[in-house]
């Protein structure tokens, strides 16, 4: 008796689960594409319109094309550079013989950073940016995210570089490659899939960042999307129509660098949580 | 002969270029030389940063068009830390937000982990569903659940409404508002629990489960006596990391109440921010920053050993 229902509750509370998670989100997705009138009387049966969109793109509030921009130059600028370093970083720390202590130390200076609050790095950014003339550039802003991506990159290169034989390596020494042709002919093409997962993550959290971009950009010249949704809150009479759109634009790319990532995900958002 | 000569005057060659050729030299030392742009970044984006934080903390820092302007002020700084009665607020709130949602996190992430485990058809969708949260942009969730908190439009209230029970004012309820937050990240990080707990139960021997079975042992029974003793190191080990990780919080409460009404949501990183940025006290700003990183340490320091150990168990 116990085996019938059981499966069966099992799949009523997920099921119950997967309403909880998914019902705010089509219900925004839903009011950006209502009018006004809709959004106060709560239809769930109403005329679409694209309005709320298009008020992105025109109008006074209409900088959103710029913000685009900006997110998808701090998003591209902050993984090339990450990739660049993490997979160099992460091969001679998987291959060289580090001792323990030193490469120890590496790591534990990355997840040490991985976990300390942004909030602690963004006063001495801000000065630093203001200094150096670099203040409300999206481009500042993709290389303060190093901060927040290169630790776990690093950390999935690594378990990626672990799984290639060394032989390989042997075998290319022997036909007379010097080592970084090794490591740029044979050891990157073959990583590719582990480059693209880490590549993804590391775009998706740059993608995400709202503080550093709310620190080190002031105008539509450097801010980023996270910045031009907040900026519709802090008027006084909330439009919900474009705050749904915005949100549902900025939600787009994630979820289908998700989709598209989904075996690695576990192992970077969990960085050295969950074993292997 | 010639040949064989030849080939040996030519290794002598490629040797003796091998100590000349700078190219070849640094080729040789590339493993080496490969950590070398991570220190670079590290150096410059937190070393660096570290060290201007003090000075920061002990100075007036000052704009003036085209940078900034110090002065040093000694310890004056940390002496206002004392008094800074809304930061008292700021970390009491933080650390009950901490509690509370840390706790809830892990009990709905361990149930979830378990009855996802134990279901075959529609496993991938639930995963998928379930580790959504964590993916979105914040902002973009402090979007959607103001929309849903919104006394006349949302379909809380609405919903409420319908069946008769009065609501109420949710973000702007001194009473409600920190609560409200609270959901909201429960709602947005169990996901995070969710996952270390799934790599953690599917990693448990089914023999044990069918043991327990055969011995007539339930459902629960099974989880209380044989899942939840075997996940106990993880469940610490996560526990740790996720607390240290919620005192990140800012985007979300940012979007929602911007720490209030009055202080009833003013969370550590939002009141550094303010410091910061909106009464433009670098130097203040940097002693609460540095405080904070402070206190972490030490957590983050305990977690890396409580880890090492957990691991070092699991390689025995």
């Amino acid at each position: 008796m116990r085996r019938l229902w059981a499966p069966g509750l099992r799949h009523l509370v997920m099921l119950s689960v997967v309403g909880v998670v998914l019902a705010p989100i089509l219900y925004t997705l839903l009011t950006s594409f209502k009018f006004q009138r809709d959004i106060y009387t709560g239809a769930l049966l109403f005329e679409p319109t694209l309005r709320n969109y298009r008020a992105l793109f025109t109008g006074s509030q209409g900088v959103f094309d710029r913000l685009i921009m900006n997110s998808l130059i701090a998003g591209f600028g902050n993984t090339l550079l990450v990739l660049a370093v993490a997979s160099l970083a992460a091969y001679s720390l998987t291959r060289f013989g580090w001792r323990p202590l030193w490469s120890g130390l590496i790591l534990g200076w990355l997840l040490f950073v991985y976990m300390l609050p942004p909030i602690t790095f963004v006063g001495p950014y801000y000065v630093t940016a203001r200094n150096l003339g670099l203040y409300d550039n999206p481009l500042t802003v993709g290389i303060a995210h190093m901060v927040l991506t290169l630790p776990f990159a690093v950390w999935l290169m690594q378990s990626f570089f672990r799984e290639i034989p060394r032989e390989l390596e042997e075998a290319a020494a022997i036909d007379g490659c010097s080592r970084a042709g090794t490591f740029w002919r044979i050891i990157l093409p073959i990583s590719r899939p582990g480059l693209f997962a880490t590549g993804i993550l590391t775009f998706i959290f740059s993608w995400k960042d709202f503080l550093f971009a709310l620190v080190l950009t002031s105008t539509p010249r450097g801010n980023t999307i996270p910045i031009g949704i907040a900026s519709f809150v802090q008027e006084y009479n909330l439009r919900y129509g474009e705050l749904s759109s915005a949100a549902i634009l900025a939600t787009i790319p994630a979820v289908i660098l998700i989709v598209l990532a989904q075996r690695h995900i576990v192992k970077g958002m969990t960085m050295g949580a969950v074993k292997g | 002969v010639k040949a064989a000569r030849q080939r040996s005057a030519r290794a002598e060659l490629t040797n003796r270029r091998s100590w000349l050729d700078p190219g070849q030299l640094l080729d040789q030392k590339f493993h080496y030389l490969a950590i070398v742009p991570l220190i670079v970044v590290l150096v410059a984006l937190t070393a660096y940063p570290a060290v201007q934080l003090v000075r920061m903390s002990l100075s007036d820092v000052a704009l003036v068009s085209g940078g900034t302007s110090w002065s040093f002020v000694g310890l004056a700084h940390w002496r206002s830390l004392l008094d800074d009665e809304v930061a008292r607020i700021a970390l009491t709130n933080t650390l009950i937000f901490a509690t509370v949602v840390v706790t809830a996190e892990t009990v709905l992430g361990l149930t979830l982990a378990y009855l996802v485990s134990g279901t075959r058809i529609l496993n991938t969708f639930y995963r998928t569903v379930v580790i959504l949260p964590m993916l979105l942009p914040p902002i973009a969730i402090g979007a959607v659940w103001r929309l849903m908190y919104d006394f006349n439009v949302g379909p809380i209230n609405r919903l409420l409404h319908e069946v008769g029970i009065s609501a109420p004012l949710w973000l702007a309820d001194t009473r409600w508002a920190l609560p409200s937050v609270m959901i909201v990240d429960i709602w947005h990080w169990t996901s995070f629990m969710f996952l270390i707990f799934l790599a953690g139960v599917q990693s448990i021997p089914s023999e044990l489960n069918e043991a327990g079975e055969v011995d007539g042992a339930n459902g629960w029974q099974i989880f209380r006596f044989i899942i939840l003793p075997l996940l106990r190191p993880t469940i610490i080990v996560a526990l740790m990391l996720r607390t240290i990780m919620s005192f990140k919080v800012f985007d979300v409460p940012y979007l929602l109440t911007g720490g209030g009404p009055g202080t009833a949501t003013e969370l550590i990183s939002l009141h550094i921010e303010r410091v910061y940025f909106q009464q433009f006290q670098m130097g203040r700003g940097a002693v609460l920053a540095l405080a904070t990183a402070a206190v972490l340490s030490v957590f983050i320091v305990l977690y890396q050993r409580a880890s090492r150990v957990e691991k070092g168990q699991e390689a025995r």
